[in-house]
């Protein structure tokens, strides 16, 4: 027997991953010191504003490596996952609402504008708590995690999976949205959380407070990545791989498949509250939308496009097609959804392996034809 | 009265300026009943206002109205008589009361006012509640006892009376005895109180409740027993309203849901871009308006086989194009149609607009069935209600009865074994296909008379749909049908306690929290087929 930290261990003997963190950690110092060493008007200076931006698809990409750690190796197609990545938002956003203090336009101490302006006297109980950093921390973890747990445990024991798992996460993730856009519900309803001022008793304007958020999520993202890396590589992870592949024999063989699901499922849901506590400040804003159903399908495109259980191709999917939005709704706002779309087509008929399945023909193409956890040759999804 | 006076006045004036009436015969006789009114005494007055009354003349209301507002005068000099149109300044514009004719202005001190008293003032009142009760429209009738209603005071009661007695339309019997029952009530009248039983009109609620208050036990005994019955009728009204609109919004859930329950439940083929050909259905029938324009109701027959047609070769399109290739991958078709729901939306803000589009309601769809006095039900809503019980049907008769149905259901059971009985399979696919695009596209027709019309139409309603058919079972379009309709009603009851967002959000846990108890809905399919 190994110690108890082995398994956390193990991913960094992988070549992959070193690889992967090593190119994440040269980028990420490569920004910091193109940041912060060149000035303003060289050509090869990054803003800040740019900075901020890189930090966004940064949070995205852990998102993205969340949901991928459910759809590759679990094999649950969750479209709801944005629910939890604004759970982890709005928690955030609330510790920051706090913050504000008697900052805000109307000056009142505890509570927050719009509560100001909706005539409430007095803080809801749910908000009670958020001025304390470690507890909103918590609540990053807890809300979405204590949701998927609710939600996975009512769906995985009574074996709802496949579609009907992705039609009612998606259901759910419109609920809430429904919810979130209320007025009554206390979160600032349709205009959400925003006008943010500091972070720790850091001015979320400065350019320093903006490239150390970038650092954080890149870091977040490391270690996300690790453990997604360190749960699929576990024996905990060849069994997700083999619920994935074929549920009904798992089952048979004894393992209590809806347990690891479940594990699996929560951890996830957690990473995304990550990303979405890390999104809030970059963004300086969180409001319903992120609830919308669209939004969570386009992370499920991130991680095809990327390529489905590899973790690092969610990615590189995320990243690319965030970068593609901020060009496109910038040169051509039209064209967007006609490329967006265009790709959800293209990625799926053509290209069922993603940019990964490519980069990994392109090393060794004998060993990626048979390689065994490849999704998308799996006999279950061939027999449904 | 609750038709302005003054709006009325300004119609008949309108209506004798444009009418020729040259024969100089009638004139003489008007001058000669105008003249009769300018007596010595209010009591010859009363009898000249009966006179112009029974004569049937069809200015007399005009000159009643006149007369009662003081703005029936005669020229000093000439012995004209005219009617005045603004009595504000010196010189006051003026027309003629026999032709109604606008003659200029006048000077009021030329002009002698015909005065009225109070009792006069009182006659001349409930002579014109009764001349309205005269029209030969019944509908005008209807609406006139209906104004009628709280408003019956002693003077009407006896011509009103008289009116019952030669009255043909029940309808305006019926009102006007129940006008003369409020009166009574007030009067303290025991009896009145039952001839009002079970009216639900406001003005008959408000005089029971007044009785009720009154001093007189007996009445306000009985008065409150009535009050208590209408209640319970009202309760029951609101009941089968609320089932009414839960029906509505149900027979549109399944209108939306029904095609799906066919690509989705009998070929396994996600569609996310059903929403979309629903909202194509809307769109052909917004285009099949401007195409025809001034003829809605035609345009409306005519897109809906075109709104099918469009709809079902948009999903040959889409089965062809992507989902063939995504045989037995569900998830990934699942990704792929929302791609091209998103190229279907995004082409239509594109090439039509952004912005909603209006669709005309025919005037055959438009307005409402009167059951009783506190429940009406639209008639558009009826119409989306029975056409899509219609489609519900004919899809039924479609696979149970033709050769297209036999084979869709071999193939869902097994492809194989259909395949080498010699169905063509590939064909069966595009078919379905087709056929549930199409349904789709019917079901944008019918929701163009609900909703707006946008880009944004479909997406509207591809989660609702997915909820109908996953709850009522996948693969049985009973289930569809029983789904769609109970959680219209469901929605709509919730509704009123919880509002229209928080009732949306209860329908879905619910639904969620049913899906966990019953993964495969209301009515699971069985045996082998469940398996696939």
């Amino acid at each position: 027997m190994h110690s108890s930290t082995s398994w956390l261990a193990r991913p960094f003997r992988e070549r992959a991953t070193q690889l992967f963190l090593g190119i994440l950690l040269a980028s990420l110092a490569t920004v910091t010191l193109l940041n912060l060493a060149l000035p303003a008007g060289h050509p090869l200076h990054v803003s800040t504003y740019t900075v901020t931006l890189l930090g966004k698809y940064l949070s995205y990409a852990l998102l993205a490596v969340a949901v991928d750690l459910v759809w590759g190796y679990l094999g649950i197609l969750s479209l709801g996952h944005g629910a939890f990545f604004a759970l982890g938002g709005y928690a955030m956003g609330m510790y920051l609402m706090r913050q504000i203090g008697d900052r805000g336009t109307y000056g009142d101490p505890v509570l927050p504008d719009f509560m100001v302006f909706l005539d409430w006297d007095s803080l809801p109980w749910y908000w009670l708590g958020f001025d304390m950093a470690w507890f909103a921390f918590l609540m990053v973890l807890l809300a979405p995690g204590l949701l998927a747990l609710v939600f996975g445990f009512l769906a995985f024991r009574s074996r709802v999976t496949g579609v009907y798992l992705s039609i009612i996460t998606q259901a759910l993730t419109f609920a809430l949205m429904l919810a979130f856009f209320r007025n009554e519900m206390g979160f600032g309803g349709n205009n959400g959380l925003t006008d943010f001022k500091e972070l720790l008793g850091f001015d979320l304007r400065s350019d320093a407070t903006r490239l150390g958020l970038f650092l954080a999520t890149g870091i977040a993202l490391a270690l996300g990545y690790v453990l997604c890396r360190a749960i699929v590589a576990s024996k905990l992870g060849r069994v997700s791989v083999a619920t994935r592949d074929a549920e009904a024999r798992t089952r048979f063989l004894g393992y209590r498949v809806e347990r690891f699901q479940l594990f699996i499922f929560v951890v996830s849901a957690m990473l995304a509250g990550v990303a979405g506590a890390l999104y809030v400040p970059q963004v300086g804003i969180i409001n319903p939308s992120e609830f919308s159903p669209i939004f969570s399908i386009e992370i499920v495109l991130w991680v095809a496009l990327g390529g489905r259980a590899t973790l690092y191709g969610a990615v590189i999917g995320a990243i690319l097609v965030n970068y593609a939005k901020t060009v496109f709704t910038g040169v051509m706002p039209d064209a967007w959804l006609f490329a967006l779309g265009g790709l959800f087509v293209l990625v799926t008929v053509l290209l069922p392996k993603g940019i990964a399945g490519l980069l990994a023909y392109r090393v060794n193409p004998q060993r990626s034809a048979r390689k065994p956890d490849d999704p998308s040759t799996s006999p279950r999804e061939v027999s449904a | 009265m609750t038709i302005s006076p003054c709006l009325r006045r300004m119609l008949v004036l309108f209506l004798l300026a444009w009418l020729p009436l040259a024969a100089s015969a009638q004139d003489d006789d008007g001058q000669q009943l105008l003249q009769s009114l300018d007596a010595a005494s209010f009591t010859q007055m009363g009898e000249a206002i009966e006179a112009i009354i029974t004569s049937g003349d069809e200015r007399s209301r005009g000159w009643l109205e006149a007369l009662l507002d003081g703005k029936l005068q005669r020229h000093k000099e000439t012995g004209r008589f005219v009617v005045v149109l603004e009595n504000r300044g010196r010189d006051w514009p003026v027309a003629d009361a026999l032709t109604g004719e606008a003659i200029g202005e006048m000077s009021r001190r030329d002009l002698d006012r015909l005065g009225i008293n109070n009792a006069l003032r009182g006659q001349l009142q409930s002579a014109l509640a009764v001349l309205d009760l005269h029209v030969p429209e019944t509908r005008d009738r209807r609406e006139a006892a209906r104004a009628l209603l709280g408003d019956v005071d002693a003077s009407l009661v006896e011509p009103l009376e008289a009116v019952i007695r030669v009255e043909e339309d029940a309808e305006v019997r019926r009102l006007l005895e129940q006008g003369l029952a409020i009166h009574r009530l007030e009067q303290g009248s025991l009896e009145a109180v039952a001839s009002l039983q079970g009216s639900l009109n406001n003005r008959v609620r408000a005089a029971l409740n007044s009785a009720a208050r009154s001093d007189d036990p007996a009445l306000a005994e009985a008065a409150s027993v009535a009050l208590a019955d209408i209640e319970q009728q009202m309760k029951l009204n609101r009941g089968l309203e609320t089932l009414y609109f839960g029906l509505s919004l149900g027979s549109v859930l399944v209108l939306a849901a029904i095609g799906l329950a066919i690509t989705f439940g009998v070929m396994g083929v996600i569609n996310m871009a059903h929403g979309e050909l629903i909202m194509l259905g809307a769109y052909t029938t917004w285009a099949m308006q401007q195409l025809l324009p001034g003829q809605p109701g035609l345009a409306m027959v005519l897109s809906i086989p075109a709104g099918f047609l469009v709809a079902a070769l948009a999903g040959i399109a889409i089965e062809r194009g992507v989902i063939q290739f995504l045989k037995g991958r569900p998830l990934e078709t699942l990704l792929a149609t929302f791609g091209v729901s998103l190229i279907l939306q995004q082409l239509v803000r594109t090439v039509i607009s952004p912005l909603n589009r209006t669709v005309v309601t025919p005037e055959w769809m438009s307005g409402s069935i009167m059951i009783n006095e506190g429940l009406s039900l639209t008639l558009n809503r009826l119409y989306v209600l029975g056409f899509a019980l219609v489609v519900f049907a004919g899809l039924m008769l479609v696979m149970r009865r033709t050769r297209l149905g036999l084979e869709v259901r071999a193939v869902t059971q097994n492809r194989a074994m259909a395949r080498s009985m010699g169905i063509r399979a590939t064909r069966v696919d595009i078919m379905t296909f087709a056929l549930g695009s199409g349904v789709a596209g019917l079901a944008g027709v019918a929701l163009s008379q609900l909703t707006n019309v946008g880009p944004n139409l479909g997406q509207n309603y591809i989660i609702d749909s997915f909820m109908v058919v996953v709850f009522g079972g996948v693969g049985n379009l009973w289930g569809t049908l029983v789904a769609g309709l109970s959680l219209g009603v469901i929605n709509q009851v919730l509704e009123p306690w919880a509002g229209a967002v928080l009732a949306k959000i209860l329908v879905l846990v619910f639904i969620i929290l049913f899906i966990q108890k019953r993964p495969r809905g209301l009515f699971p399919q069985k045996g082998r087929a469940a398996e696939g």
